[in-house]
């Protein structure tokens, strides 16, 4: 590799912030002063080569210390890392959070995706500008879903600096987010997460019965209350036992994808190739979903109990938990459990004195929904831009660094806390033949009680909806996020299960439930969710790169028209649409168009 | 004279190919079965030279039992599978896709679109005039090459070559993303700031002529660029040992741009700088 470096240099300051995360350099090829030694032989080339994966993390620690990422600091962490800057560069604008051009410490991410935008965001980020001008010392950015959507409309504020601060308002009003804003350290604390479960502290519920149940930050009360018990069953049955279980019970991934948990351990188990790697996908993006995050903030241990579980199952000895950016919260309660857990010998050398060895490591996201596609979180982690790989190879053989990993998200691995207490035939039996288990919803929009309900597979749309108390005037829900499908107000019967909803020609998608009422004028909500996919598009593939800008222009096209004057532009969709599903690379292209193709055709929209 | 290694012998597989039963070697692309069958299928991420990134899905085929249409140039045949190439489907995709490019970049030195654009029934102006472009001006910042990426697709097959496939220069990547992706060096500087060594590499794979030799540029722009009055010569490079195979392509008695055979086992079609763009000697007449 011939690597060339510019002549910027990092300020004080900056080069504190990457010092901090990599250490002090050795010698002048990784960016410290010349030494008399360094004329004699030269370090840093493979050995630092292979902290690649440490590039997004030092973006972080600069974005953080600073507030944005300037050449010096860039060329700096890539001297650390022997990263080309050209490939630095590229990841650090590939991710929404980071900033290369100079901007205030304090940003303000005002939310306006679906709730929010139903819920004022508009007015909310009018009246904020209005306060928080040139010159306030804040930038005010629009954001995609903030995953507080139960108190729509939300903010975040996040001041660089060391320690970064963050705030957050929710329902915010314009005082409170200039308040949090300016002053971050001492906004008024965040609800607890308690607050988002309505039915907390009600018999039955298997998922979250400790939410608001525990402290999440104590140990030893999460283990008073059940914790590490389905560990201990885990040890006792082996990790082929495990993985018969989780197979027996049906779980199937929550994350969208359905795919049957069992199996995919399965299949990384037996791969004979070493290491094996577990990755907890916890980039909870699609907007309209809160409950990954209900779940870390709620009762953080369970994860880490879960991915311990996972990774002696799988035989991996790591763990990545990939988190949003925009879960500070979640994130020093998972930092704080994961140390707990690690001097309590939970994790560690020797789990629970049984001879296994696995540790978790967090890796925060910075601001970009489709490393929420698993390969994509792959690169991310590696230190390269979050573009999908092409499948096959598929990742139970080749995942993150080449090597077989299991990848599932939050609720999913969950989920094997009382598949492991409960044993297989008791959890099988809830829910249905096909869908197994406890499913989370994230009800939202127009309903009483926004948050997350906990029910067995098998319930319908109405009742879910009836016990968040549906407002009057529904006019149409939202399954499954932006990347699902509409469902009229007269299809409440639907059952919510994986095969129900494929029979009614929806999908379960995440578990977004979002109630829309007839206040909401749903031509601009559509140009939203193209907004959105216009936005998180990776850009790697022609039909979804180019596809969501033609589809985002025609829907501005049509957004005051109906009938024939829409029908052309309709039919244009259509076929834009068509070859986005067909041909895309991911996920991301491939759904980008069913939640307005739905509405188009379900709700009537544009008629 | 160009020698092809031969390489260890591969064992055979089967799967059927419209309909045909077609036998290829094992780790063969469903693109080399269709193009040993005689099949065209149309291709512009895909480069001989390189592994594919399949990015822009205009090969896209049809694989019996797959949920989505699957890359031709990439994805590997394996026995008894069942792919059809020119369904409605396949079709329809292919269309769209160059529709969406043609409409948002400048294919006007693209080889080989104008016909699939025609075969196809591709139409770009149906996004109507304010569809978005790409809308770039031409990079002109140093005398050797020019950038110009209002013709860029994004295959990356340039960011492949000056990077780890070939070069191991890392000069350029992609910054940014989705619509506003762009080829770049890091903060967006000129060439003459980066690790660029001008080796050409990424010329020599750029589908689009969205990267050109200066000259050629220039001739376009003066309107003199005549590619049917250009000769092509493939000769040895003398500057030094290694002795790569240059093509001289020549205009008016002008060296007008120097490329490589692709084919070539030690060299794939790379030079560095000197067989590139390092002829002004062999033009200095007096
Ligand atoms: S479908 Fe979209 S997000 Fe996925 S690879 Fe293609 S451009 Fe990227
Ligand atoms: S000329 Fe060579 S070094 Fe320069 S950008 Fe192209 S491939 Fe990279
Ligand atoms: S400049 Fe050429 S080679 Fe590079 S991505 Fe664009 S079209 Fe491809
Ligand atoms: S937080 Fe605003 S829509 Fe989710
Ligand atoms: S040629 Fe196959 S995807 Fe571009």
């Amino acid at each position: 590799m011939d690597l060339h470096f510019g002549d910027s240099k990092p300020t004080h300051e900056e080069r504190a912030a990457v010092d901090a995360l990599l250490g002090p350099p050795e010698s002048s090829w990784e960016g410290a002063d010349r030494s008399d030694a360094d004329l004699r032989w030269a370090r840093g080339g493979r050995e630092a080569r292979d902290r690649r994966d440490l590039l997004l993390p030092g973006l972080h620690a600069v974005n953080d210390r600073i507030g944005w990422i300037s050449e010096g600091a860039l060329d700096y962490l890539c001297r650390r890392l022997t990263v080309p800057p050209a490939e630095a560069y590229g990841v650090a604008t590939f991710y929404a959070m980071f900033s290369l051009k100079p901007r205030p410490a304090t940003v303000l991410h005002v939310c306006t995706d679906l709730a929010c935008a139903a819920a004022g965001a508009p007015e909310l980020c009018a009246g904020i500008e209005a306060r928080l001008g040139l010159g306030s010392g804040v930038s005010v950015e629009r954001s995609p879903c903030l995953g507080l959507c139960e108190r729509a409309p939300a903010a975040l504020a996040i001041k660089a600096g060391d320690p970064l601060r963050t705030a957050v308002s929710a329902p915010a009003t314009v005082e409170e987010a200039v308040l949090a804003a300016s002053s971050p350290g001492s906004a008024p604390e965040e609800p607890p997460a308690a607050l988002a479960v309505p039915q907390a502290g009600q018999d039955g519920l298997m998922l979250l019965h400790r939410v608001g149940v525990v402290d999440p930050s104590s140990l030893d009360d999460y283990r008073a209350h059940g914790g590490y018990t389905a560990l201990r069953r885990a040890f006792e049955l082996g990790p082929a036992g495990v993985i018969r279980e989780v197979t027996d019970s049906g779980l199937v991934g929550r994350g969208g994808a359905a795919f049957p948990t069992g199996r995919k351990w399965q299949a990384t188990a037996s791969q004979p190739d070493r290491p094996h790697y577990l990755v907890c996908n916890a980039d909870e993006s699609e907007p309209g979903t809160f409950k990954d995050r209900v779940l870390m903030e709620g009762d953080p241990y369970a994860l880490v109990e879960a991915m311990t579980i996972a990774g002696y199952a799988t035989g991996a000895h790591k763990g990545y938990l990939y988190l949003r950016g925009e879960y500070p919260r979640a994130l020093h309660l998972l930092e704080h459990a994961i140390a707990q857990a690690r001097a309590r010998g939970l994790l560690g050398d020797d789990v629970l004195g049984q001879g296994y060895a696995f540790d978790i490591e967090i890796r925060r996201g910075a601001g970009a929904y489709i490393c929420g596609e698993e390969t994509a979180l792959f690169n991310s982690i590696e230190g390269y831009r979050g573009e999908p790989r092409s499948k096959p190879p598929f990742p139970v053989e080749k995942g993150l660094f080449g090597k077989p990993t299991v990848e599932n998200n939050v609720e999913t691995l969950v989920n094997v806390l009382p598949i492991l207490t409960m044993g297989a035939p008791a959890y099988a039996a809830i829910g249905t033949g096909r869908s197994t288990g406890p499913k989370l919803f994230c009800v939202s929009g127009s309903v009483e009680r926004p948050g997350v309900y906990e029910v067995p597979f098998g319930a319908t749309l109405g009742e879910v909806l009836t016990l968040a108390g549906v407002r009057e005037g529904l006019r149409a829900v939202l399954l499954g996020g932006a990347a699902g499908g509409f469902v009229r107000a007269d299809e409440l019967d639907i059952p919510i299960t994986f095969e129900g909803t494929r029979e009614a020609g929806t999908t379960l998608g995440s578990g977004v439930v979002m109630a829309i009422d007839d206040s909401v004028p749903l031509p601009r909500l559509l140009l939203r969710i193209a907004e959105f996919f216009r936005d998180e598009s990776c850009g790697q593939c022609v039909p979804c790169r180019v596809g969501t800008v033609r589809q985002e222009e025609a829907l501005h096209r049509i957004v005051e028209r109906t009938g024939a004057d829409a029908a052309g532009d309709i039919a244009l969709l259509r076929e834009v649409g068509r070859a986005m599903r067909d041909a895309s690379i991911c996920g991301l292209g491939q759904t980008a168009w069913n939640a307005v193709e739905s509405a188009i055709d379900r709700l009537g929209a544009y008629e | 004279m160009t020698v092809t290694p031969l390489g260890i012998p591969r064992r055979m597989l089967e799967f059927t190919l419209d309909g045909e039963e077609a036998r290829v070697p094992e780790g063969s692309t469903i693109l080399d079965a269709c193009r040993a069958a005689g099949k065209d299928v149309p291709t512009l991420c895909e480069g001989d030279t390189l592994r594919p990134k399949n990015a822009c899905r205009v090969c896209v085929v049809e694989v019996e039992g797959a949920r989505t249409l699957v890359p031709a140039c990439s994805r590997k045949a394996e026995p008894g599978m069942e792919v059809r190439t020119d369904t409605e489907r396949a079709r329809h995709s292919r269309k769209i896709v160059l529709e969406l490019l043609a409409s948002s970049v400048d294919l006007s030195t693209t080889p080989k679109v104008a016909g699939w654009l025609k075969e196809y029934a591709a139409k770009p102006d149906r996004f109507g005039p304010d569809a978005a472009r790409l809308n770039e001006e031409p990079k002109v910042d140093n005398d050797l090459y020019v950038r110009d990426y209002d013709k860029c697709i994004l295959c990356y097959k340039c960011v492949d070559a000056c990077g780890d496939q070939w070069q191991n220069s890392f000069a350029i990547s992609v910054a940014g993303r989705g619509f506003d992706a762009r080829i770049a060096v890091e903060h967006d500087a000129p060439l003459t700031d980066s690790a660029c060594v001008y080796c050409g590499n990424c010329i020599e794979v750029c589908p689009t002529g969205a990267l050109s030799f200066k000259s050629e540029f220039d001739m376009r722009a003066a309107g003199t660029w005549d590619e049917s009055a250009q000769t092509e010569t493939t000769t040895v490079c003398a500057y030094c040992g290694v002795g790569c195979n240059l093509t001289l392509h020549v205009q008016d008695n002008e060296i007008v741009k120097v490329t490589s055979p692709h084919d070539n086992p030690v060299t794939h079609g790379n030079l560095c700088i000197k067989g590139r763009f390092g002829y002004q000697h062999v033009q200095n007449r007096d």
